[in-house]
């Protein structure tokens, strides 16, 4: 079985967003970009399912702009066997909506035939939770959102899920998407020889027009401003000052 | 207009709270009409029948229904589409499950956590956990999205709509329910508590979550916990708060051993007011509070406890 892994490029969660001034977004030049967290978590799961013996191949893929090139060497390093790189844009500002990924991603799916997808829950720039359910409406197959853990046993799979009220287990029927969740595993590090090795792994680059994708945005972005931001409060020496506070403005 | 919002149902019971502040966004757009899809629909339906501001209830029984598979209830949705020109639900983890599906069966674009009715076709959604706010315009024929319940007020509960029975779409039979772990518990519920104590990894381990978890019970709160806490075992999954868990507004939050990252802010930097507990005088927590208290929590929290 080949398992499919989208991989986006997302800004660095440890970086602090800036909008810009005229409202016409957030600033994505000169700050340091990363694969998106939920992603390495996917590739992860699809690289222990390739050692588990139950997939032999692991494809990644990437739908933006040219520079998502490197996110796709990070997940080679991580073990994924090739890449796909799907260049829909130009500037690095604009994003790809889920839906049209959803339709490029279902064009790969059909050419390469993986009996598994596994995405991210979420990418933390869109912030949308969107890709792998649409996915699996434009292919008609099953869906396992926000795996916590998945079990691969031949033509099923069974999936906790992490829910509004705990946990929630499924099983599925083969071929499926799961998204990952941040508790699915903790991904690894690539070594630096894995990271010398992932150079020479085949990264085909195809369009979006490759595939008659069209990709234009349904949601024109008005404007994007920046969250009202909280007046800073006060420290108090002890935890009588807090309480006394706390009954003056009446919250306790 | 016409207005399709997806009630909110556990176990055959109505999620008031969650339908009730998605049908304040919802009533904005249009005429609403509350679909109820569950496994024994009339409990619930009857419960949706009194918000105020719906004007019908209908009511689709089916053992698919009663967990929420995704893909039975999308092709639900789906079928009774044509009448509606929106598509609603409350932002909760089944719906956010859902929702995307309905609307790509659709061919749209899904409108994910809005905060903001601008018109019918404006909408406001946070991105960047929440560091920024997007204002987006849809040019798609149908309006399909999920709504943060965090930042509406929940609808009231004096109205009479009549309920009406509707026929089960077919169940693609592509997945099975196997089993759910739902912790019952006492206390309010995370995301319409009116007081929320969080704890996060400076709690050190799961037995001493119980310290937190007695200063909710004093204060009548829910409890919350960062992803750290959640990770490390201390907390269940459901009680992780930030921009992958739950979103919280309540009248107070009180975080204890949190430091206070862009990602747990995202879920509850717009509650009224914030308490910090953190003995790092240095963390970022306390430039989101509005009383910070710089203190080792274990020496902190039973005086606290004590005092209230
Ligand atoms: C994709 C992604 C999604 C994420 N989603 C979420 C999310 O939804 N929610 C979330 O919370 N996080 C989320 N995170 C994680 C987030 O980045 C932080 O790692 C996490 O919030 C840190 O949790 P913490 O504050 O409990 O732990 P730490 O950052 O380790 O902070 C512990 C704090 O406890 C204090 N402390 C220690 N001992 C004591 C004591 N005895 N008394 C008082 N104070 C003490 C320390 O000073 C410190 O400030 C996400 C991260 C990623 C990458
Ligand atoms: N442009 C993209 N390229 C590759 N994968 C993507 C892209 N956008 C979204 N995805 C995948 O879909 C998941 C959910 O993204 P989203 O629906 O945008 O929140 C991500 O974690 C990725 O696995």
């Amino acid at each position: 079985m080949k398992v499919l892994v989208p991989v986006k490029r997302v800004i660095d969660y440890n970086v602090k967003v800036r909008v810009k001034s005229d409202g016409s977004g957030v600033d994505l030049a000169n700050v340091k970009m990363s694969m998106n967290p939920f992603d390495e978590i996917a590739v992860e799961e699809a690289i222990r399912l390739k050692e588990a013996g139950k997939a032999d191949e692991v494809i990644v893929v990437s739908i933006g702009v040219k520079q998502a090139q490197e996110t796709l060497r990070t997940a080679l390093a991580m073990g994924a066997d090739r890449a796909i790189l799907v260049i829909a844009a130009d500037d690095v500002h604009q994003d790809i909506e889920p839906l049209a990924v959803a339709k490029i991603l279902k064009a790969v799916v059909e050419a390469e035939g993986p009996g598994l997808v596994i995405a991210g829950k979420q990418a933390i720039d869109n912030d949308m939770n969107a890709t792998g359910q649409m996915l699996s409406a434009l292919l008609g197959w099953s869906q396992g959102t926000f795996a916590s853990e998945l079990d691969v046993d031949g033509d099923t799979a069974v999936i906790t899920r992490e829910v509004d009220g705990g946990l929630q287990t499924i099983k599925i029927k083969m071929p499926a998407i799961v998204t990952a969740d941040l508790r699915l595993n903790e991904p690894r590090y690539a070594s630096l020889p894995n990271i010398m090795k992932a150079k020479k792994k085949p990264l085909d680059e195809k369009t979006a027009a490759d595939f008659g994708v069209d990709v234009t945005p349904r949601l024109e972005i008005v404007k994007t401003t920046e969250p009202a931001a909280r007046s800073a409060g006060i420290k108090v020496g002890s935890v009588d000052e807090l309480v006394a506070k706390l009954k003056e403005v009446g919250a306790v | 207009m016409a207005v399709l919002l997806i009630a909110e149902v556990i176990g055959g019971v109505l999620a008031a709270d969650a339908t009730a502040k998605a049908l304040t966004a919802a009533k904005a757009m249009g005429d609403v009409t509350v679909l109820v899809a569950s496994s024994s629909c009339s409990g619930a339906a009857e419960a949706a029948a009194k918000l105020d501001g719906v004007a019908r209830v209908l009511c689709a029984d089916d053992a698919a229904y009663g967990n929420g598979l995704a893909e039975p209830v999308a092709d639900l949705i789906v079928s009774l589409a044509g009448d509606y020109e929106h598509i609603v639900a409350p932002a909760t983890a089944s719906a956010k499950n859902i929702l995307p599906r309905v609307a790509a069966l659709l061919d749209v674009m899904v409108l994910s956590d809005v905060t903001g009715v601008v018109d019918g076709a404006t909408f406001e959604r946070p991105i960047y956990a929440g560091n920024a706010i997007q204002t987006v315009k849809s040019s798609d024929p149908k309006k399909v999205m999920t709504i943060r319940t965090a930042t509406f007020d929940a609808a009231g509960e004096a109205g009479a709509a009549p309920v009406e029975t509707i026929a089960a779409a077919a169940n693609p039979g592509l997945s099975d329910w196997v089993e759910d772990k739902v912790a019952t518990s006492d206390r309010p519920e995370l995301t319409s508590a009116g007081i929320v104590v969080s704890g996060g990894r400076g709690v050190g381990s799961e037995a001493d979550f119980a310290l937190i978890e007695k200063l909710a019970d004093k204060l009548g709160a829910a409890v919350g916990a960062s992803r750290a806490a959640v990770d490390s075992g201390y907390a269940p999954n459901d009680w992780q708060v930030g921009q992958t868990g739950k979103v919280v507004a309540p009248d107070l939050y009180i975080a204890v051993g949190i430091s206070g990252a862009i990602q747990h802010l995202a879920g509850m930097k717009d509650s009224k007011i914030i308490v910090a507990i953190n003995k790092d005088e240095e963390a970022p927590i306390f430039q989101v509070a509005d009383y910070g208290l710089v203190a080792d929590l274990f020496t902190a929290i039973p005086e606290l406890i004590e005092k209230l």
